[in-house]
């Protein structure tokens, strides 16, 4: 195996009785990049990606997650990957360090380490005069970037965020995309699902689905040049409008 | 004037929602308040729709005040809230058939206003409400916000959650709407979709940055912006953050948005300058101010 694929996909496929949800998809993730998952409503997205992160079985196809294959090592995947999405994050009844405690120790890290990782995360968010405020208080911004580090507690090699950015205003914004950056810069692989194109914009490569099948997969510029599109959005409705 | 709005503050507790808030939207006017979640979106539409009171200041809509006037408002207006709020266990047809009923109507009067829209959900039409998928559910929202034919339609964040291919519909939808008469004031917090509108107000923190067409908006951006690119991103917003003679430094999809202090700016020095910080395939263009540049700008 390719050490620099840290997600290796061939012909994963998903049905619901006769419904095929994700058809025959195939598709390499490298290490450090920055991946857009990209489909409309219903396209199969959130199908594919929970048979990544180990919570769906496959009905066949092949995957390898982190090294780990999805049939037979999904409890492995679990524990080497960071999931962050907009419904789920933090415990908004506990505290910020509480949720890092929490979370640490759900991911398993020492005391030590926690505690380590605790201060290092609190500074670097500028969160030292929250940091004994409870979650649900703080701005949704604050919530979203000290959520996105919290995936990170375990240094995973692969971190999986739905739709992380919808809503947040703009500058806000910008610095959740410069700490996906540095991730990625220091290795770490992002894999986002979305259906903001103005998010795939920033990814390295996209993919996009259309009814259960990855119908375009390229860098967001080439994308542009093989649709004639002057945005991602473009793109979008040209392929899922046939 | 569809809409007036004077001075209008709102606070709960001690956020302050809305603070001295005041515009007005023409007869069929699609004004779009651009602004993210928190901004006070929906305190404004909550108020304008008679649902909550102002602690300060005063509105009309339709030209009925929304406090003296309110029941004549109800009637006289349709609104689609943020959150999905139709009945999920009435099929779409009883939804409508509800709807029109409480507003003393029936669905073949104004069947012409929603007959664009109702004929893509009619296929469901004995499906329960709750059943429906997003974008479907949208369109049925919008049908029996219009079902009495009102004259000022107000749409709380329509399109967050819905795919591309929504978006663009139900934007279509509404340009269709307003040739119909009808006065739309929409929220969103995508900047994009403000382009799409006759006027906009940017709005944040409760506060009204800017109000103008997106076309005036986004020409009174006051710096030349400059499109930059790397060979690496992350290395490049640093190098640029350090840079002593920048004014912002934006990631912009593929891009980093760049504005400079100086007005003598050449950007073989910034070329120098990133190459000299070990980034390689420097590229800089100029570009031109989009929505979101302007709104990051004000609200700096």
């Amino acid at each position: 195996m390719n050490n620099n694929k840290v997600i290796q996909v061939e012909g994963l496929t998903k049905m619901f009785g006769y419904f095929t949800a994700v058809n025959a998809i195939t598709f390499d993730v490298e290490k450090g990049e920055i991946f857009g998952f990209l489909g409309a409503n219903g396209a199969g997205k959130t199908t594919a990606m929970k048979m990544l992160i180990g919570i769906s079985n496959p009905n066949s196809g092949k995957a390898k997650v982190a090294g780990f294959d999805v049939f037979t090592h999904a409890e492995d995947i679990k524990k080497n990957i960071g999931y962050m999405s907009q419904k789920f994050a933090l415990y908004d009844d506990l505290t910020v360090k509480e949720n890092i405690t929490f979370f640490g120790g759900i991911y398993g890290l020492s005391r030590k380490r926690i505690k380590e990782k605790s201060a290092v995360l609190i500074e670097e968010l500028e969160l030292e005069k929250v940091a004994n405020k409870l979650v649900g208080s703080l701005p949704l911004g604050w919530k979203q970037k000290l959520s996105f580090s919290v995936s990170l507690l375990h240094d995973p090699k692969i971190v999986f965020l739905d739709e992380p950015t919808g809503g947040v205003d703009p500058i806000t914004r910008r610095q959740f995309w410069e700490m996906i950056y540095k991730a990625a810069d220091q290795g770490t692989t992002v894999f986002v699902t979305t259906h903001y194109m103005d998010e795939a914009e920033y990814c390295d490569r996209v993919s996009i689905m259309v009814n259960g099948k990855i119908e375009a997969l390229d860098t967001p510029k080439k994308l542009k040049e093989q649709f004639k599109a002057e945005t991602m959005n473009d793109v979008f409705l040209k392929l899922a409008r046939g | 004037m569809s809409i007036s709005v004077t001075h209008i503050s709102k606070s709960y507790k001690k956020v302050k929602a809305l603070q001295d808030i005041s515009f007005e939207v023409k007869p069929g006017e699609l004004f779009g308040l651009i602004g993210p979640d928190g901004a006070g979106k929906t305190t404004l539409f909550r108020i304008l729709t008679t649902l909550l009171i102002a602690n300060e200041g005063s509105a009309t809509v339709a030209g009925f005040d929304v406090v003296a006037d309110y029941k004549k408002i109800r009637s006289s207006v349709g609104y689609m809230p943020g959150k999905f709020s139709l009945y999920q266990d009435l099929t779409v047809e009883e939804n409508l058939n509800f709807f029109a009923t409480i507003f003393g109507t029936t669905i073949e009067e104004n069947y012409d206003l929603i007959k664009d829209i109702f004929v893509q959900i009619e296929p469901f039409k004995n499906r329960r409400a709750g059943k429906l998928s997003g974008g479907m559910k949208q369109k049925l929202a919008l049908c029996c916000a219009l079902i009495h034919k009102p004259k000022v339609l107000f749409l709380d964040e329509p399109t967050t959650g819905v795919d591309p291919v929504s978006r663009k519909e139900f934007w279509d939808m509404l340009k269709r709407l307003q040739q119909k008469d009808i006065t739309i004031l929409v929220s969103t917090p995508y900047m994009d979709e403000a382009a799409l509108c006759d006027r906009i107000a940017l709005i944040q923190h409760g506060k009204i940055l800017e109000i103008d067409t997106p076309q005036s908006i986004v020409k009174h951006y006051p710096k030349q912006i400059y499109n930059v690119r790397a060979n690496n991103m992350y290395q490049l917003i640093t190098s640029l953050n350090d840079y002593e003679h920048h004014h912002s430094v934006y990631p912009f999809g593929e891009y980093v948005h760049y504005t400079d202090n100086r007005t003598d700016f050449n950007p073989k020095d910034l070329i120098q300058y990133l190459e000299s910080n070990n980034l390689s395939e420097v590229e800089i263009a100029k570009t031109v101010a989009t929505i979101e540049d302007t709104f990051m700008e004000l609200a700096k």
